[in-house]
């Protein structure tokens, strides 16, 4: 008969970020164990709390399916000898299967009969399989695991209870020194100890001892408890999902509650009031119907509503303090000046290699300027530039940084705009940090565009040159997220300016440095393919396939715009049955190309038509091309490539290349060569499998 | 309930538990955590219980006596247990309500908070504790100390003593507090810390510094190499002292700043080894007590 399972594991408070990952895992590895193991039930849920996981399945069979299964044998020209005796290897299968050779039964397959042996295996009593539960639950991974007084078992938090319950009976089995019960334990403080003998009470004995196992449920009644109050007093509450993910996986039982702060710390930048209250004190701010933050906060009380307003005097007792720090510190600032804290940079340490962040700065204006220039900015951008990028890190010195580490930048725009910079500067020492994630916002402004390129191709460049790449998944200074970065930026403004470019300007400065670094090439290199896998990764995201991403990167990743560009054209064209006539004239070419190391070519030394007439087709390409070029429009290049797929078919179908005249043959190599240059300039298209055959 | 009597409060809780209760370590220090009765006890096998309080000096935090919540010198209640005991979240709660606070008239609640020591090469993982959004304890089980794994697992409690008596006493300056009748934590402490503050950002004597540093350095490593643990250790905090001492001053210069965080991490990673080593060289004389 069937019977329902209950299993849950209690702990000591669990991380808030790994419950709800956690519970899926433990849900879906009792699922799959389950199928395998051949065990019917009707139903299965998940429950979590800070304190507990938990899988309820209902409906599960008392015993394992039972099932016949054919085991294949070898041929029957291997199993029987000339006179039809079984042999050797058909009498050692059917041992191996527990059986006789009078089990056999032949069938036949693709036209050659094979031996068989049918099998019944019978299916045991699940109560002798559940304690599989234990493997289960030992194989929950968490982000990071612990150990606890003498057990070895590594663990999110230690274990301290177990329930396993097959109808009424407990399944046992035991981790880390905690045997499986019937015995559950309520809400820490409103709770009590619950004997269950029904797997089905579960969720409703808990709820009385004032737990809400449904994750779902506890963040449904927080979301109406905050509804309650912005109906109620009339002011906006937005609810970030993050923090309300956090929220109900730190409480059993949540009330949610108002509380308030004095209204003089309202001068406080909001950034520094909403991540008092936000991230370190997981309180939801509270806005105005205007928009405009409001001296209240949202907590959540784990727990019911009895002595609520000791709990929320509590609460403004602590966010005061945190507060009047912080305005103590806003107003210390205050009485600086950019040039003070800019004097304190001497001070600290970049990266022992690479010096104090005041010579990072300096080099982080060397490049701002060189690429303001190159770019052909007007002045206005490149004063506004100069100045964003010299006082680009003061507000790393302010006290409120210091304190609010996540806010850097922002502080720096606020403090910025009130010590009386240029507006723009200001937001450019704020957008210089962007995109503050792999695909976080992109600085708005060209001058927070501009330094957060040079800020950031100085960290790589000089990271790079002493040897600090990362590995793995080690990779302390952010370098990939800040090179995804710069080909984002790049993307989105559309310069004309290649990454090469970019990465050429910065070696060249710290070749002027005494920074002890490796060789100037290999530095490059290691750039290149460093660089090559972000764009590969960006182009991953567009769609674009590994051969294609090959083509348009392997030489240089240049204006990554264009590259993006050539990549989308060429993942058509790829499959395009039109092209193929092009595609194996250009890529014929290529195969030939650098045979010798010769691009002069001498008309003189033609013999026929078909060699002039492709070389004044390229000839008569070359302009256009670069126009193209120029226009970044990858369709024009590339058709203008095209044009000259008829001559080189003419070209190979009319002349030997090899010719025993070495003089006319090195001449036919050095007009491959020409051509397959123009051709690389655009893309690497031996590289590409193309699918058109298909 | 004044300082004075939560501090025999908790002292009479966890003697009850059977821990030892110490006085104070006599060297300067920024957290109980580095007192030799913590942090070379929790390493090896023998298993330990104490509680202390321990007067902790951050210069850093020093602010002439006139912010209400940051202190030169503050006071955490310590609590050592060797191996981890299975119902140490009871047992602390317990210690909680004897304090007079009524779990069920709060919100306590365990948030994730892992710690880490560069320093000392230890790392833990476990919760700040919260009342009512306030972090009154840190509650971390130690993984690795002095850069060696530990096992058994210790668990240390630290509660902030000036902050949970801010809690209890309801009071929104630490300067007001009550120690015993009639005595404040102004009337104590306010001087020393004006003078302290005075002292590490103006008055000291920087080149003194940086010689003292030197020199603890070096005797913590001769006395080291003679097997002698316990004096090495003192002369490693005298160090660490003295580190933070210029570094609140702001005058550790460019480079350094690393450097001399990793010669005191050094220190105290071999210090950590020797310690074993000479514990086992003795037999382990706290785990065959244990067996009798």
């Amino acid at each position: 008969m069937a019977k329902d399972v209950i299993i849950e594991i209690g702990l000591e408070e669990l991380p808030a970020r790994f419950i709800d990952d956690a519970e899926k895992q433990f849900l879906e590895k009792a699922a799959n164990t389950l199928t395998e193991l051949r065990i019917p039930y009707d139903s299965i849920t998940s429950f979590s709390t800070p304190r507990r996981l938990a899988v309820q399945i209902q409906g599960v069979a008392a015993f394992q399916t039972t099932i016949e299964e054919e085991a294949k044998g070898p041929a029957e020209s291997i199993a029987k000898d000339a006179d039809g005796n079984w042999t050797k290897a058909a009498i050692g299968f059917t041992k191996g299967q527990g059986k006789t050779p009078e089990d056999i039964y032949l069938k036949e397959i693709k036209g050659i009969n094979y031996i068989f042996i049918k099998k019944h295996i019978e299916g045991k009593p699940t109560m002798e399989l559940l304690p599989v539960f234990k493997e289960i639950i030992e194989g929950i991974q968490f982000g990071k695991n612990m150990r606890w007084s003498t057990e070895t078992l590594r663990y999110a938090r230690p274990i301290r209870w177990l329930v396993a319950l097959f109808g009424n009976e407990v399944i046992p089995f035991e981790i880390a020194h905690v045997q499986t019960g019937n015995k559950t334990f309520g809400h820490r403080f409103l709770g009590k100890e619950i004997i269950l003998d029904n797997p089905l009470q579960y969720q409703s004995a808990l709820l009385e001892s004032y737990v809400i196992v449904d994750s779902k449920e506890r963040e449904r009644l927080i979301l109406e408890g905050i509804h309650q109050l912005e109906e109620k007093e009339g002011f906006t509450i937005p609810v970030d999902p993050k923090l309300l993910n956090e929220v109900k996986n730190l409480v059993e039982y949540p009330t949610v509650f108002l509380g308030s702060f004095e209204e003089e710390y309202l001068v406080l930048p909001s950034e520094v009031l909403i991540t008092s209250m936000k991230e370190h004190q997981r309180y939801f701010p509270v806005i105005s119907k205007t928009g405009e933050l409001l001296p209240h906060f949202i907590g959540v009380r784990n727990g019911d509503k009895e002595w609520i307003d000791t709990v929320i005097r509590g609460n403004e007792k602590v966010l005061r303090a945190r507060l009047a720090d912080a305005k103590f510190f806003y107003e210390e600032d205050q009485e600086q000046s950019i040039d003070f804290y800019l004097e304190k940079l001497n001070r600290v340490v970049f990266q022992v290699k690479l010096g104090t962040i005041s010579e990072k700065v300096e080099r982080v204006v060397h490049i701002t300027k060189q690429l303001t220039s190159l770019l052909e900015l007007d002045e206005t951008v490149k004063k506004h530039a100069a100045r964003a990028a010299e006082i680009s890190k003061f507000d790393l010195m302010t006290n409120m940084v210091n304190e609010f580490t996540e806010l850097q930048g922002v502080i720096g725009e606020k403090y910025a705009n009130s010590f009386g910079e240029d507006p723009v500067v200001a937001k450019a020492i704020n957008e210089h940090y962007l995109p503050r994630q792999a695909n976080g916002a992109l600085p708005e402004s060209i001058v927070g565009a501009i330094v957060s390129i040079a800020d950031k191709i100085d960290t790589i460049v000089g990271c790079i040159s002493v040897g600090l790449k990362p590995t793995g998944s080690q990779d302390p200074y952010g370098l990939r997220r800040q090179a995804t970065g710069i080909l984002r930026i790049l993307s989105a403004r559309k310069w004309n300016i290649s990454l090469e470019k970019i990465i050429e300007i910065t070696q060249s400065l710290y070749q002027t440095l005494s920074i002890e670094q490796a060789e100037a090439d290999e530095v490059t290199r290691e750039l290149h393919e460093f660089f090559q896998l972000r764009a590969t990764f960006l182009l991953k995201e567009l769609a674009v396939e590994q051969d294609v991403i090959q083509a348009v990167v392997s030489k240089e990743i240049g204006m990554f715009d264009y590259t993006e560009e050539k990549a989308k054209l060429l993942s058509v064209k790829r499959n395009d049955e039109a092209f193929k006539s092009v595609q194996e004239a250009l890529v014929r070419l290529l195969n030939l190309a650098n045979k010798i190391d010769k691009m002069f070519v001498d008309p003189n030394i033609f013999e026929t038509d078909s060699e002039r007439a492709l070389f004044e087709q390229y000839e008569n390409s070359i302009t256009a091309y670069d126009e193209a070029n120029a226009n970044k429009d990858a369709q024009q290049a590339l058709s203008v490539l095209s044009g000259l797929s008829g001559p080189i078919h003419a070209f190979f179908d009319n002349n030997m290349v090899m010719a025993d005249n070495i003089e006319v043959r090195d001449n036919r190599l050095a007009l491959i060569n020409r051509i397959a240059a123009l051709i690389y300039d655009f893309a690497d298209l031996s590289l590409i499998e193309w699918k058109q055959h298909f | 309930m004044n300082i004075q009597e939560m501090i025999l409060t908790l002292q009479k809780h966890w003697s009850g538990q059977n821990c030892i209760l110490v006085q104070a370590y006599d060297v300067e220090k920024g957290a109980g955590t580095m007192s030799p009765m913590t942090l070379l006890r929790s390493l090896g096998p023998e298993p330990w219980k104490v509680a202390y309080v321990e007067p902790s000096r951050r210069p850093a935090d020093g602010r002439y006596g006139e912010n209400p919540n940051r202190l030169y010198q503050h006071h955490q209640f310590q609590v050592i247990m060797k191996p981890s005991p299975d119902n140490i979240q009871e047992l602390y709660l317990d210690s909680l309500k004897k304090l007079g606070i009524d779990p069920l008239k709060h919100d306590i609640r365990f948030v994730e908070d892992n710690w880490e020591n560069p320093t000392l090469g230890a790392a833990g993982l476990g919760w700040e504790v919260w009342l009512d959004g306030m972090e009154v304890t840190q509650f971390t089980y130690f993984q690795q100390i002095g850069g060696l794994e530990a096992s058994p697992v210790t668990v240390e409690l630290t509660y902030g003593v000036e902050r949970l008596a801010s809690y209890i006493q309801d009071k929104e300056n630490v300067f007001d507090l009550e120690w015993t009748t009639g005595v404040t934590v102004r009337d104590i402490f306010f001087q020393p810390e004006y003078e302290h503050s005075t002292y590490t950002f103006k008055e000291s004597n920087t080149k003194m510094l940086f010689q003292l540093f030197s020199m603890y350095e070096e005797e913590a490593k001769t006395t080291m190499e003679k097997g002698l643990v316990f004096p090495a250790y003192d002369y490693v905090l005298k160090c660490s002292h003295t580190f933070n001492l210029l570094d609140a001053k702001g005058v550790i210069s460019v480079t350094e700043r690393t450097g001399y965080i990793s010669r005191i991490r050094n220190l105290a990673k071999s210090i950590a080894k020797t310690y074993v080593a000479e514990r086992e060289r003795l037999g382990f004389p706290m785990l065959k007590k244990e067996e009798k």
